[in-house]
């Protein structure tokens, strides 16, 4: 670990402004927000995040969970995963984001786990926390370690010849299929995001992970909300069955009429490079009547685009078995 | 000292009694003191720097930056580590390690994460960021960690005979049933909670070694060699442990790396082993391939086996899994043939792994045994019930005591084996998920090995009882004193267990499952011993009741000596100690071990019954361990509770085994790369089974007064063939390259959504 400054903040203002001297806020940031600290710290113990500074915004006043306006639901950058988790709103009205938080990791760290921290976490690549191997993201030109390497966790979709790391949060699908909105402040005032333009694929530039701009502060997050009658649905496939990332995850969002699908939201995890939204299988959804076999289809239009590595073809398969079970259980429900 | 007839204990007040163990306090009030627990005045901190190739030579090391960081006392590398040699070779349980090659003898790198330095400040911290600040060179090799082991070439230069009998060969040509596989398992690493640990204290040319150890003596008996003093010069404690499975049974190049240290430097080092290290240079349990062969008659009536097998080894040293250890007398079978080869890879060598051997020898020929029992049709309970032998067909010799019969029917029995319908993917729950059961057989070697206790009697009214042995978190504290317990009759409160050092009379290892078999005759002999010079003394101190009396006249029952057969009149032993103002009465016992006595008039094994059901959903490829039924014949249970706990843990271990667990190494760099716990994936508690444990009570007085055999390992053993054979029930599939995985199901037959 490196040697760096700890200071705390107790102003948004002065958050931003600490952190606006980095000359990013992506790979290699020499200033480091800290919320639960649950990933930042293991990185800098393995020497992948060498921030000189870090800016403890604990004290900040962002852990509210409050209604949001036309019945949404706005969730502080500090809210923990376990209180998000376990809100009677959450529960009730988005279950799907209760399921995905309580899915991933341990107790111990969703007590200390953010919404801001979960949505800003790092892919678990083994190369990219090895200091002894190249990774183009870790350290751009270096080459990626992965391709060709152990990649049976690896992304299948959204991949580039730099990088085929997979987002690993289970949160993050969540908020993927409940079109959630980031709310920024940043050196240059406040603004949104919404989660689709919020990550960035690979491409050549795997080191830049999101659209954050050095400053940038996440406050909260918001969510719209659902149609009446929608329901939701998290199912997480893994190699044990607790304490492990999702090889496949889906997020769905469902509400019939008339025996038809009316409205849909798709998101897949473990698969893609960012958290998933998959236009592809909600269109192959839209208006269809839920059947197994319209299920089938979708997933089968999910996974169109995949480009499976080595080692994790299999995840293709186990995708669309995941996404066509969610929609089952999810349509049961309803 | 003469070893006496054993005459069989059959009554005993707290052999054989659920005990909680003794320890169990300390241990979770956080005071018991494990080995990198201990701090001393001026110590200091250790951080070894290690290779990021797998082979070749160093050209340079630049440690000048990392000696000036702050608090930096030392960088050594092979340069500058001062003396270090090399042991004589091993005598019985003496000068035992696996990886021979004091740690920074030269240039040479044959393996991934190899030290090649260590650096040594005044925190961890800094110790770690002065290790990382090293900048090593190196002149690169080629390296092979490839895991296809058989048919590639052997050390030997072809596979060397284990054991033999019969035609193989012409009864395989001949016979109208044959099964032919090949079984792979990966490199499996130990990941008990407690790393590695070596706290070395050096004073006036004595050492004193607070170490992560499963054998003490033997450790104090290599660091002795290897840092170049008598073994008198040399301590080794080791008080509690956080577990080992093996992976501490011998020592490592980290403890010379402290020792030395400390010695360079004249004050105490604390040298932690991370984790990542842990895959890399502490001992792991091989890759392994084994090709089993079996033919049958019509019956079912085995008319030959042939096993073969080849593991991986490092590039020194010659580590033998040694799979075919039951293949001999498992079944009885007229032809009978196995195999071992070595070959060489870069990597670091490997060791005993909780039942070395005969776990993954167990799942290739149980997993055989199932395949055959298909081709046959015939029930593979009835197959091994069918082939049970009648002594052990590869020595001669009668069985002490093997019950496998029965704990294959009570299994059977206890599982409802009989509702099984053979069709695959026939059985389904109530919840509608598909079912699979499946069983195998499994044994372990049950032995005895040298040991020496020391028994005193005190006039603070305890006893305390002294060995070198050490509990590894099994239960050897509880065990010992209960033996005393017996012996003397004094409750387990006031009976101080003293082990883990390699200062008391030199005790058995605790490896093998022989460790508690191993002290019992020891221990009783040891309290008879001081009981006879309590008694002596009755007869010869003034003021004592007894004083005049005939030894013969008296006896010591329940800590009490009084005239035989009265229950008046007796005199606590403590009185009689401060009567005479003495402090204590001590005996010691001494037994001499069965283990490999070429004289043993009996083949000694455990042996027990697996049954596994597993849960299978193919529209999720969810596969579950739901059931575990286990019933073991380990003779009798000095502590029933202990042992259930040890054969409830090697279940879980066994679905690790079976599902989740491999090192990974990437083929490029020659290095583990899933190297860390959330990477190398173990068994969680949602992963665990519903475990029925049984255990058939025949004491196995050949081996020991007491009929105790041991029970660390034998509930591993199976395991993974149980859950693989039930895998195949569930799904049509074979899954002979452990671990299970989800890609390995995807293909079912018939499962595939679309
Ligand atoms: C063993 C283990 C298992 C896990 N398993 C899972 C799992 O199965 N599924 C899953 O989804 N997750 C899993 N996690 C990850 C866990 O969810 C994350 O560690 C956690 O959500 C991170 O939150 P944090 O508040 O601790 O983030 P921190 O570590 O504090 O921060 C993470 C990053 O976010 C930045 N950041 C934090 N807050 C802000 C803000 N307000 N504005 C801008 N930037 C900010 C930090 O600078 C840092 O770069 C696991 C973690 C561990 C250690
Ligand atoms: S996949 Fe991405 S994170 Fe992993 S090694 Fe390649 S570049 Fe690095």
């Amino acid at each position: 670990m490196h040697p760096f400054d700890l200071i705390s903040v107790d102003s948004i203002q002065d958050a931003v402004k600490a952190q606006s001297s980095s000359p990013t806020a992506q790979q290699g940031a020499s200033v480091r927000y800290i919320a639960g600290g649950t990933n930042l710290i293991d990185y800098m113990k393995l020497n992948v995040e060498t921030p000189a500074k870090l800016v403890d915004i604990n004290g900040l006043n962002l852990t509210a969970i409050e209604p949001a306006a036309n019945g949404g639901l706005k969730i502080g950058a500090l809210a923990r995963n376990t209180d998000v988790a376990y809100h009677d709103t959450v529960k009730t009205q988005f279950p799907v984001l209760s399921l995905a938080i309580l899915s991933g990791a341990s107790t111990q760290l969703r007590n200390m786990a953010t919404t801001a921290g979960n949505l800003l976490q790092k892919t678990r690549c083994v190369y990219y926390r090895d200091t002894a191997y190249g990774c183009n993201k870790r350290q751009p030109g270096t080459g990626c370690s992965a391709i060709g390497g152990h990649n049976r966790i690896m992304a299948i979709l959204g991949t580039s010849d730099k990088c085929i790391a997979s987002n690993p949060s289970d949160q993050n699908v969540a908020l993927a299929a409940l079109d959630a909105t980031i709310h920024v402040t940043g050196a240059k005032g406040e603004h949104t995001i919404p989660i689709a333009q919020f990550y960035l694929l690979p491409g050549n530039t795997p080191e830049r992970e999101t659209v954050l701009e050095p400053g940038d502060l996440v406050t909260h997050i918001t969510i719209p909300a659902l149609p009446s009658g929608a329901k939701s649905y998290y199912l997480k496939l893994r190699d044990r069955t607790s304490y492990e990332f999702a090889l496949a995850s889906a997020a769905v969002v469902i509400k019939q009429s008339g025996g038809r699908i009316d409205f849909v939201r798709v998101a897949m995890g473990g698969v893609g490079t960012v958290p998933w939204r998959s236009h592809e299988a909600e269109k192959a959804l839209q208006g269809k009547v839920a059947t197994p076999a319209n299920f089938r289809t979708a997933a089968e239009a999910a996974l169109h685009g995949a480009r499976p590595q080595s080692q994790n073809g299999f995840k293709v398969e186990l995708a669309k078995r995941c996404l066509t079970h969610a929609l089952a259980e999810v349509t049961r429900q309803a | 000292m003469e070893q006496q007839t054993p005459q069989p204990i059959t009554e005993s007040k707290i052999v054989g009694v659920p005990t909680p163990r003794i320890d169990g306090p300390l241990k979770t009030t956080g005071t018991a003191m494990y080995s990198s627990d201990h701090h001393f005045p001026g110590l200091v901190y250790a951080w070894p720097v290690t290779a990021t190739i797998a082979s070749g030579t160093i050209s340079g090391i630049d440690s000048s930056s990392a000696e000036k960081m702050p608090g930096v006392l030392a960088i050594y590398t092979h340069k500058n580590i001062g003396p270090l040699y090399r042991t004589p070779p091993s005598a019985g349980f003496s000068m035992i390690l696996d990886e021979r090659r004091p740690p920074l003898e030269d240039e040479i790198v044959r393996y991934y994460g190899q030290y090649v330095a260590v650096a040594i400040a005044h925190t961890v911290e800094q110790a770690r960021a002065a290790a990382e600040a090293v900048k090593v060179t190196y002149n690169k090799t080629p390296h092979d960690t490839s895991d296809k082991l058989l048919d590639t070439p052997t050390i030997a230069g072809k596979l060397k005979e284990v054991t033999k009998r019969g035609d193989t060969a012409a009864a395989l040509a001949g016979a109208a049933y044959k099964h032919d596989a090949v079984y792979s398992t990966p490199t499996e690493t130990h990941n008990p909670i407690e790393l590695h640990a070596s706290v070395a204290v050096y004073k006036d040319g004595k050492f004193t070694l607070y170490e992560t150890s499963q054998a003490v003596v033997n450790h104090r008996d290599v660091m002795a060699a290897m840092l170049g003093v008598p073994p008198e010069n040399v301590q080794v404690i080791t008080r509690f442990l956080g577990s080992g499975f093996g992976g501490k049974l011998w020592p490592w190049p980290h403890a010379l790396l402290a020792a030395a240290s400390a010695r360079n430097l004249n004050r105490p080092v604390k040298l932690v082993v991370g984790r990542s290290m842990m895959f890399q240079s502490v001992g792991h349990r091989p890759a392994i391939d084994q090709r089993v062969q079996l033919a049958a008659d019509k019956s079912g009536k085995l008319l030959a086996i042939q096993h073969d097998y080849v593991n991986h080894t490092s590039m020194l040293d010659d580590y033998d899994e040694g799979c075919a250890e039951s293949t001999g007398f498992m079944y009885s079978c007229p032809n009978v043939l196995a195999t071992s080869g070595l070959v060489r890879r870069n990597v670091g060598t490997p060791t005993s792994m909780r039942g070395p051997g005969a776990v993954p020898g167990l799942y290739a020929l149980e997993s055989a045994m199932d395949e055959l029992a298909t081709k046959l049709n015939i029930d593979p309970v009835q197959l091994r019930l069918l082939n049970e032998p009648e002594k052990d067909e590869s020595t001669g010799q009668p069985f002490s005591s093997r019950h496998l019969k029965e704990c294959l029917t009570v299994g059977a029995e206890k599982f409802g084996w009989a509702k099984r319908n053979p069709a695959v993917g026939s059985m389904k729950d109530a919840e509608g998920r598909t079912l699979g059961w499946g069983v195998a057989a499994c044994t372990w070697i049950a032995t005895r090995t040298d040991a020496e206790v020391n028994v005193e009697l005190r006039q603070d009214g305890a006893a305390r009882v002294a060995c070198g042995t050490q509990d590894i978190g099994t239960g050897t504290y509880t065990a010992v004193a209960q033996m005393v317990a017996h012996e003397t009759g004094l409750p387990l409160q006031r009976i101080d267990v003293v082990i883990g050092d390699s200062g008391l009379p030199p005790g058995p290892i605790s490896g093998g499952s022989w460790a508690t078999a191993s002290v019992v005759p020891a221990a009783l002999q040891a309290a008879q011993q001081a009981r006879k010079q309590l008694l002596s003394l009755s007869t010869k101190t003034d003021g004592c009741p007894f004083k005049d009396k005939s030894v013969d006249e008296l006896e010591f029952v329940d800590g009490v000596v009084r005239i035989k057969g009265q229950s008046s009149g007796g005199v606590p032993f403590a009185e009689i100690l401060k009567t005479a103002n003495v402090r204590s009465v001590s005996g010691t016992g001494k037994s001499t071990g069965l283990f490999g006595d070429p004289n043993q008039k009996f083949s000694f094994h455990s042996f027990g019954a697996q049954f596994a059901e597993v849960t299978w959903q193919p529209e999720i490829a969810r596969l579950h361990v739901s059931r575990v039924v286990t019933v073991i014949d380990a003779g009798r249970m000095i502590n029933p509770r202990a042992a259930r706990n040890q054969i409830e843990g090697a279940v879980v271990m066994g679905v690790g085994m079976a599902m989740l667990e491999a090192t990974e190494y990437d083929h490029r760099s020659g290095g583990p790369i899933n190297a860390s716990l959330a990477d190398y994936i173990v068994a969680v508690n949602a992963d665990c089974p519903n475990i029925d444990v049984t255990f058939l009570d025949y004491p196995d007085f050949n081996l020991n007064p007491l009929g105790a055999r041991g029970v660390g390992e034998i509930g591993l053993a199976g395991i993974a063939a149980a859950i693989t054979n039930a895998v195949h029930h569930a799904t049509g599939i074979r899954v002979r390259n452990l671990p299970v995985r989800i890609e390995d199901l995807l293909v079912a037959p018939g499962n595939k959504t679309s």
